[in-house]
């Protein structure tokens, strides 16, 4: 495999970063959705909001090939997923790393383009080049050779944005990035991401329990309560009216400042949403 | 001579030269040592498992008196021991959180067992307190052979799981993610660190095996956080310990365990203080204003 997966295998051209079709998750008895179709075209942004427990990580797990649909089918970039597939890249929750882990800043994020591979690691020319590009991109030139484990939690989380982007995927997947962070890193990352869409254009399926810090970039919504969901741009899923129809119970958007509130929605699973954030 | 206990039962080089002809067998099966236990030791301290690690020799340990009590190849017994430890381990618990209070349940079964096969042994007393805590003139060529085997084992193994093994011990989640087996690599770490476990027990003894294991790694990641030089410090370290401990433990009449903890250790608090001065705990600010995020 080359530090360019694009021209070791071509993607075919003109198909959705990601395809759902007719997909349903279950687990036994209870369905988590059903019914799901949707296309993500390239370079588009994606929201992924919802109940806890209304399958937004489960989504994830399924677009990972970790977990297989119960109906229908998904494709990513046109082909079948598949665990560990070089189309994707993923950008996790920010979790603390170790102060003595043995990785420079710029290994971490080498570990986004190669480290699935078998073999010792040794330097690579061809993936310094990668990923000093990939740092340029997200502003972490400066700290690069720094031990990653002794960096800040926003700069590590700009790392992992890198890491995500460091295999050029055709989809990027994250799941809570901003989970931790405080308002201004959240925004600052919620920009990173928007920016590195457009420049490779990557589409984004972006998970968060809050959308406030990229509703400016949010092309679409998907909704997901009570084993349904609402697709559509911002403007018309989050509304009073859509998720008082999704929850079947009365929900109520506020907006305040700039910034969208949901209240209440308790029904099915309770508490679905955290209506403040940091 | 003196009576009661003098320096010179700590050191004395008279005779050096000759002694030296006695040991050349350690002095490689030493250098292997280090070499399988600084690289191994890396993933121990990335992957927190240094308490498995004494798990692991103690039940070795118990393999190995076995062996004795029986009157079968003790390389074998302990490496019998060390891999059964290390399979245990691996099914009752994938993260070291698990592992934990399994290997506190295991480990002192199978120190008493070590000492019951121990106490019913008739043979040579020395050979008993070796398992324990190292023997020094006793690696003869079969056993060399047997050492320099395992070490092949142990070092082309890692080799072919290295970077996803270093990939999903530092970030198992992620590397999940990326399809890393992350599932498959635990067990087979755990094999690995059994026999090297195995293999150093022979030398330094099952109660300071964590002296080569963690020692000489713990020391490296103090000093680097480069994956390039990490595992070619930690080696370094490695054997120094045990090459530089042997050398020592030649001119005296005590076991060679002392010295090469010594030195394993000596290393590490060097380590440490060189960390603290090149790298001060509080980082200067980067031209990114990242100041506050919380972390976990």
């Amino acid at each position: 495999m080359s530090a360019h997966p694009r021209g070791r295998d071509p993607r075919p051209p003109g198909a959705p970063a990601l395809r759902l079709r007719d997909a349903g998750l279950a687990f036994g008895e209870r369905r988590l959705w059903t019914g799901l179709d949707l296309d993500v075209a390239p370079g588009e942004f994606v929201a992924v909001l919802g109940a806890n427990g209304a399958g937004k990580t489960s989504l994830l797990k399924v677009v990972l090939g970790q977990r297989p649909l119960s109906a229908g089918t998904i494709e990513v970039a046109g082909r079948p997923v598949r665990r560990g597939g070089r189309d994707i890249g993923y950008v996790p929750q920010q979790r603390g790393l170790e102060a003595t882990t043995p990785l420079r800043a710029r290994d971490f994020v080498r570990l986004g383009l190669d480290g699935h591979r078998w073999g010792p690691l040794l330097p690579s020319r061809r993936a310094d080049a990668a990923v000093d590009r990939v740092l340029a991109a997200v502003g972490a030139t400066s700290y690069a050779d720094a031990p990653v484990g002794r960096l800040s939690g926003g700069e590590q989380q700009r790392l992992r944005v890198a890491q995500g982007i460091v295999g050029d995927p055709a989809l990027l997947l994250c799941d809570e990035p901003l989970l931790s962070l405080d308002l201004h890193h959240a925004q600052a990352v919620s920009r990173l991401v928007d920016r590195c869409r457009h420049d490779s254009g990557a589409a984004v399926l972006f998970v968060t329990h809050d959308i406030n810090p990229v509703l400016p970039y949010v092309d679409r919504v998907l909704y997901l309560a009570a084993g349904r969901f609402r697709i559509g741009p911002p403007a018309e899923v989050m509304t009073s009216t859509t998720l008082s129809e999704l929850y079947g119970s009365p929900v109520e958007v506020v907006e305040s400042g700039g910034r969208l509130l949901v209240v209440g929605g308790a029904a099915p699973s309770p508490h679905p949403h955290e209506e403040v954030s940091s | 001579m003196t009576t009661g206990i003098g320096w010179n039962d700590v050191f004395d080089f008279r005779d050096y030269g000759a002694l030296l002809d006695l040991v050349h067998n350690s002095l490689y099966a030493g250098a292997l040592l280090g070499l399988v236990g600084g690289l191994v030791g890396v993933f121990v301290v990335a992957r927190d498992l240094p308490f498995a690690v004494h798990g692991i020799s103690e039940l070795s340990f118990a393999g190995a008196a076995a062996a004795l009590l029986l009157g079968v190849n003790v390389v074998l017994g302990s490496l019998v021991g060390s891999v059964l430890a290390a399979v245990l381990f691996g099914v009752l618990g994938v993260r070291a959180k698990e592992h934990n209070s399994a290997i506190g349940v295991l480990m002192p079964f199978g120190l008493g067992l070590g000492v019951l096969f121990l106490a019913l042994y008739q043979g040579r007393s020395a050979n008993k307190f070796g398992l324990l805590t190292g023997q020094i003139v006793a690696v003869d060529d079969p056993q060399l052979l047997s050492l320099a085997i395992i070490a092949t084992v142990v070092v082309a193994a890692l080799a072919v799981v290295w970077r996803p093994l270093l990939f999903a011990s530092l970030d198992p989640e992620l590397a999940a993610a990326r399809g890393v087996p992350v599932r498959v690599l635990s067990p087979v770490f755990m094999l690995v660190l059994g026999l090297a476990v195995a293999m150093s027990v022979q030398i330094v003894g099952a109660l300071l095996v964590l002296a080569l294991l963690v020692t000489p790694a713990a020391a490296a990641v103090r000093v680097s956080a480069s994956p390039f030089l990490v595992p070619v410090l930690s080696v370094a370290f490695a054997v120094t310990a045990v090459v530089g401990g042997t050398l020592l433990a030649l001119g005296s009449s005590i076991p060679i365990s002392p010295y090469v903890t010594t030195v394993s250790f000596t290393t590490y608090l060097v380590c440490r203080l060189v960390g603290r001065v090149r790298r001060p705990a509080a980082r200067p600010a980067t031209a990114v204003p990242d100041a506050v995020a919380p972390r976990r």
